[in-house]
């Protein structure tokens, strides 16, 4: 493997890992052909013959419903034969290790893992372990990355806003702990997005933001001037335990998104959430249910990007 | 390098509208095949009736080339804006050469629906080099072409079609 450990020799992506690094000629070739993959499903048949008798397998080791779901929903659509694990509940209580497990279902004649970690750096141990004709899909490892949330939100802001370099977007709340967060500075800065902001109190931001090429705001009014989009993060019940914040009810007074604090964007701002939604603590019902609300398209997108990049991966030779 | 002629593209299409005219139905629908056929659809459209539902189709989900090449060109959305079931359906390709290019788009067209029947019209018909048991209801011209040679369709800027012959 090369520098990059997503892409094999040629240069084609192998492995998705992670937004970062990837060149923007990518994304856009994951982005294109999503919109293929759209149309698909609005087939009468929503069914394309691409992935006819390959095995994926969703290794889920963190409780998930919708990316798995959708993942689940997108191999079907590709006509792969797909194989839900829930290993918290299995092999790992016996003590079988991560790459155990693996190897066990690459005997299996596995083509592709999706996985889903809690430890960050899980998926990428995967690829670097498997034979080179198995692709790893990361669907979200600890606090580094979930890249087809990344995409798929992408995919959305392109669909509304229709380009990259001459949009506004504020990311709200809890970048600290977000995988979703760092997936989507990555794609937008190399998608030329020229100005991204992140706001969220300060106990909720890492320390690397400047390095990342954010501009960071603690008051939501001042950060969601005049922005075209706007990302809702989900704020995670537990960390109200860790003391970062006194209680959810003082986070939605100075951060949850009401249809006043809003309407500092501008007046056609979409706003995003990759969901769960916590209603009356990150966001207002009002607003999540609102005209200017795209989080239910945002999970019909993620079908067709994770479409997209399941067949780019299963057409690239190791 | 190439000895063969190829023939002015937009003539082509216009004798072909003049010999597919007569066959058109209230019932038929115009569908280009990505890229180069979306491009003689077009032009065909305003000859045959400019009120046809006409649509394009992108078979790159449908090849039966993918595990060897991937998914490396860029797929353009497909559009059909009307129902395929019970349609008289005209698919428009450049070129008819194996036949592959055929199969994939019958199978797409049939996830959309059950067309009542499907004819086939291309610019240019590769004699001999079929792998399919695939024919054309029309063709503008029969042409036998070296095994090591293509022919493309090429839009220039002003929107003028031409045919190309390149060495492989």
């Amino acid at each position: 493997m090369g520098a990059n450990p997503q892409l094999n020799a040629q240069g084609e992506l192998q492995h998705l890992l992670t937004i970062e690094g990837l060149p923007r000629s990518l994304l856009i070739h994951i982005l294109d052909t999503a919109e293929g993959f759209v149309a698909v499903n609005q087939q009468e048949v929503r069914k394309v013959p691409l992935l006819r008798g390959k095995a994926i397998f969703n290794l889920f080791f963190e409780p998930s419903t919708r990316t798995r779901t959708t993942f689940e929903i997108a191999a079907k659509r590709l006509s792969a034969d797909v194989i839900n694990l829930n290993i918290s509940a299995s092999s790992q209580s016996k003590g079988e290790t991560l790459l155990d497990t693996v190897d066990n279902l690459a005997a299996m004649q596995a083509d592709m893992f999706v996985v889903r970690h809690a430890q960050s750096g899980a998926a990428h141990m995967i690829a670097r372990h498997v034979a080179p004709h198995i692709h790893v899909v990361n669907a979200g490892d600890g606090r580094h990355a979930h890249p087809t949330q990344g995409l798929l939100d992408m995919f959305t802001i392109r669909k509304y806003k229709g380009e990259f370099h001459n949009l506004r977007v504020a990311i709200v709340g809890d970048v600290l702990h977000s995988r979703v967060a760092r997936s989507q500075i990555h794609a937008l800065t190399t998608l030329g997005v020229p100005e991204v902001r992140v706001i969220a109190p300060k106990t909720l931001l890492p320390g690397d933001m400047g390095q990342m090429g954010v501009q960071v705001y603690h008051d939501l009014a001042a950060g969601l001037h005049e922005v075209d989009v706007v990302i809702i993060l989900r704020l995670q019940n537990e960390r109200m335990r860790g003391a970062r914040l006194p209680s959810s009810q003082e986070y939605f007074k100075y951060y949850g998104l009401t249809a006043e604090k809003l309407a500092y964007a501008k007046a056609d701002a979409i706003v995003m959430h990759p969901g769960p939604m916590n209603r009356g603590v990150e966001i207002d019902s009002a607003v999540a249910d609102g005209e200017q609300s795209v989080i239910l398209p945002q999970v019909t997108f993620g079908i067709a990007v994770r479409m997209a990049v399941m067949s780019i991966l299963a057409g690239n030779q190791g | 390098m190439n000895n063969l002629s190829l023939p002015d593209a937009d003539t082509l299409i216009q004798q072909l509208a003049v010999r597919m005219l007569p066959d058109m139905t209230d019932n038929t629908v115009l569908v280009g095949m990505h890229t180069g056929g979306v491009w003689a659809a077009e032009k065909l459209h305003p000859l045959l009736n400019p009120d046809m539902p006409h649509g394009s189709l992108d078979i790159s989900f449908y090849r039966d080339d993918f595990e060897k090449i991937g998914l490396h060109t860029q797929v353009k959305p497909t559009r059909l804006p009307f129902e395929v079931e019970g349609r008289d359906i005209l698919l428009v390709d450049d070129v008819l050469f194996t036949g592959r290019s055929v199969r994939a788009a019958m199978n797409a067209l049939f996830d959309y629906g059950r067309p009542q029947r499907i004819r086939l019209a291309v610019l240019i018909d590769r004699a001999g080099d079929r792998q399919l048991p695939i024919a054309a209801d029309y063709a503008g011209l029969v042409l036998q072409v070296p095994g090591t040679q293509h022919i493309h369709l090429i839009r220039q800027e002003d929107g003028q079609l031409m045919l190309k012959l390149v060495d492989l």
